[in-house]
């Protein structure tokens, strides 16, 4: 720094003629400056529109009276009261994430599989028209819903309707992930190698293919539970007074109840998500066979072998 | 360790991609307990066509392949019974080298503790005790060859199919390994197919080779047949590297600007042309040499030096001498060439 402060100071020898490398750190050093300066303001950003709201949402939830702030003091009783009001909400949602889980791992991974094996136009336009839902606003997927099914009265009424809405939307977050990695020509060579050595095809689906897949199909179960549990659009039209999940009973806390009571239902919302991703991702890391985890997995293959 | 070893039959087997032929008809047959290879740069259908014997491809309507008197043109390869080495391996990462190796055997539901003595004597065999716990990301690239191998002869296949195997290590380590290769090759007697781009090891292993280009086989022969009478100019071209001398026929010799040589057993008709290998070449008095010309370049290579000789024949000459030999560029050379060691090509 130096340097650019005093480039005629005694004893620089290429003073004169401002050299180039001079200039050339002046450039650096600015582009440098430039970069801290974005740096702060993603930052502060994040924080602004991320962190304060989450912070505020959940002191708001404890505090007895919002509007004088924590200076009224903390209490835990709006959580007790959206307990006690909407902790069946609490079971469906969980519920309906758990079965649409099921469906999409069930249906979607063999999907993907075909999708990314297949190369006719066909398949390429299966893929387009599965993602469809997810471009098409939720109400509209819905509505179509109900004005096909909703004759049915007995399906219309149980949770089983929302958890169909919710195949539909969360179907191509499960398939996508899933084809990206069985497209992979790794893969390929694989199933062969694996061919080569006597696997029929179920064998190679269930020994080498399902186990190779496991990122994309983690990264799509993750996708599929955090979707289907926050989902609202299409949950909204589809629900009933008995099929409330959490996000519409959130709704119905905003509108009704006071604002503590709402705030105090987005912790819950909060409590309940938040060990569901940790532990899906936390699955999502031991993959590709490094470190310790991968170990312990080898030595449970020779208890195996031993027994 | 030995394997029984059958014959395999081609007949008339093509392969056609989209519309464009890779493979014309081809007619190959494979002796019990032989190993062929097929030699050719990439592109030529070597792959294609060990990627047919194994199952892996289909021949085109009208193609048969046969194990012993047995036709295997519609069985896939999983009930083929052959070995195979990919290129890249193909190792299983969710599995570990004892899981890899094993691999085969689990699937034909054979006893847990047979497949663990069999895992056992193939590790010993591959020298791999030591890592029979790893996973596969943990071992160098000698390592996973091994272990490719080891996965592939686990199950005792009938053939053993071997994709360019040590295409993908470093050059040192191929040259030790090739040396390998050929002890337990020999040591199982199974009936192999070995496909690669590289002279040396096709020249190491093959009891014989078959050269392709294009699609098309150019010549079958032991490697000795290979090197030194070679059917065509693109197998001369593409085995080891070759000298051209062109001139006219006078006499029984083929004159030209540096000199002459005899044609020895040479038909004397036809193109004007004699071929010869570097190192069949010797320096002589130029009083007495067939072809006299200049150095124009002499490259130290350590074992040998490879002399560029201008002016003898209408080609600038390459001659391999012993790597002590230091000749100045200018020096005036004469060249000697054995009668049996000059080729002639179609």
């Amino acid at each position: 720094m130096n340097s650019l402060v005093n480039p005629t100071a005694p004893g620089m020898h290429d003073a004169p003629g401002q050299p180039p490398a001079t200039r050339r750190r002046l450039a650096l050093s600015s582009a440098r400056a430039w970069l801290a300066c974005a740096q702060w303001v993603v930052t502060l950003a994040t924080c602004a529109f991320l962190v304060v709201p989450v912070a505020m949402s959940i002191i708001a939830g404890l505090t007895v009276n919002y509007f004088r702030g924590a200076a009224s003091g903390l209490t835990l009783r709006w959580l007790d009261q959206v307990w006690t009001q909407y902790h069946s909400s609490v079971f469906l949602s969980l519920e309906v994430a758990a079965a649409t889980l099921v469906i999409t791992l069930a249906t979607g991974v063999p999907a993907g599989y075909a999708l990314a094996r297949s190369r006719t136009r066909l398949s390429r336009l299966i893929e387009e028209l599965l993602v469809l839902p997810v471009a098409l606003p939720g109400l509209a997927s819905a509505l179509a819903l109900l004005v096909v099914y909703g004759g049915f009265s007995a399906f219309r009424m149980s949770a089983a309707f929302i958890v169909v809405g919710h195949v539909v939307f969360t179907l191509p977050f499960m398939v996508r992930p899933v084809a990206a990695v069985c497209a992979s020509a790794d893969l390929r060579t694989l199933e062969e190698g694996a061919a080569s050595l006597g696997a029929t095809f179920v064998q190679r689906f269930t020994t080498i293919v399902l186990p190779n897949a496991r990122p994309g199909i983690v990264a799509g179960a993750l996708a599929v539970l955090t979707l289907s549990i926050g989902e609202f659009n299409l949950t909204w039209m589809l629900h009933t007074p008995d099929t409330k999940t959490l996000p519409v009973g959130l709704a119905d806390t905003y509108a009704s109840l006071r604002i503590e009571v709402g705030s105090a239902y987005t912790i819950l919302f909060f409590l309940m998500t938040m060990p569901l991703l940790v532990a899906m991702q936390w699955l999502g890391v031991d993959v590709p066979g490094t470190g310790s985890k991968r170990r312990n997995a080898g030595t449970q293959n020779e208890n195996k072998d031993s027994e | 360790m030995k394997l029984e070893s059958i014959p395999i039959t081609l007949t008339r087997c093509a392969k056609t991609f989209r519309g464009t032929r890779v493979l014309e008809p081809l007619d190959l047959t494979i002796g019990a307990g032989e190993t062929l290879v097929l030699l050719g740069p990439s592109g030529c259908g070597k792959t294609t066509t060990l990627r047919m014997i194994a199952g892996l491809e289909t021949p085109d309507a009208g193609g048969r392949v046969a194990f012993g008197d047995e036709d295997v043109t519609a069985l896939p390869i999983e009930h083929r019974k052959v070995g195979m080495v990919f290129q890249n391996y193909a190792l299983f990462p969710n599995l570990d080298v004892r899981g890899n190796i094993g691999y085969g055997l689990k699937i034909q539901r054979v006893s847990a503790a047979h497949v663990r003595t069999r895992v056992d004597e193939l590790l010993a065999m591959m020298r791999l005790e030591a890592h029979a716990a790893k996973p596969i990301t943990q071992l160098s690239g000698g390592q996973r060859q091994r272990v490719a191998l080891a996965r592939a002869l686990a199950p005792r296949p009938r053939v053993l199919l071997l994709d360019e195997p040590l295409t993908a290590l470093d050059a040192r380590l191929r040259d030790a390994l090739r040396g390998e290769m050929n002890a337990l090759l020999r040591e199982l007697g199974v009936t192999t197919v070995y496909v690669t781009h590289d002279q040396a090891e096709a020249m190491e292993l093959g009891d014989r080779i078959v050269v392709m280009s294009a699609g098309r086989i150019e010549q079958i022969g032991t490697p000795r047949e290979i090197y030194y009478q070679p059917a065509s100019r693109a197998v001369a071209q593409f085995v080891g590297t070759l000298n051209r001398i062109a001139g006219q026929w006078q006499g029984g010799m083929l004159r030209t600007s540096g000199g002459a040589v005899p044609a020895g057993t040479a038909r004397t008709t036809g193109a004007a042309e004699l071929y010869f290998r570097p190192e069949d070449a010797m320096l002589a008095d130029p009083a007495a040499a067939h072809l006299r010309g200049v150095i124009e370049q002499a490259t130290f290579l350590g074992e040998r030096t490879r002399l560029t000789i201008g002016g003898a024949a209408p080609d600038a000459l390459l001659v391999d001498v012993a790597g002590r030999v230091e000749l100045a560029r200018g020096t005036p050379v004469g060249i000697s060439i054995a009668p049996e060691a000059l080729i002639a090509l179609a």
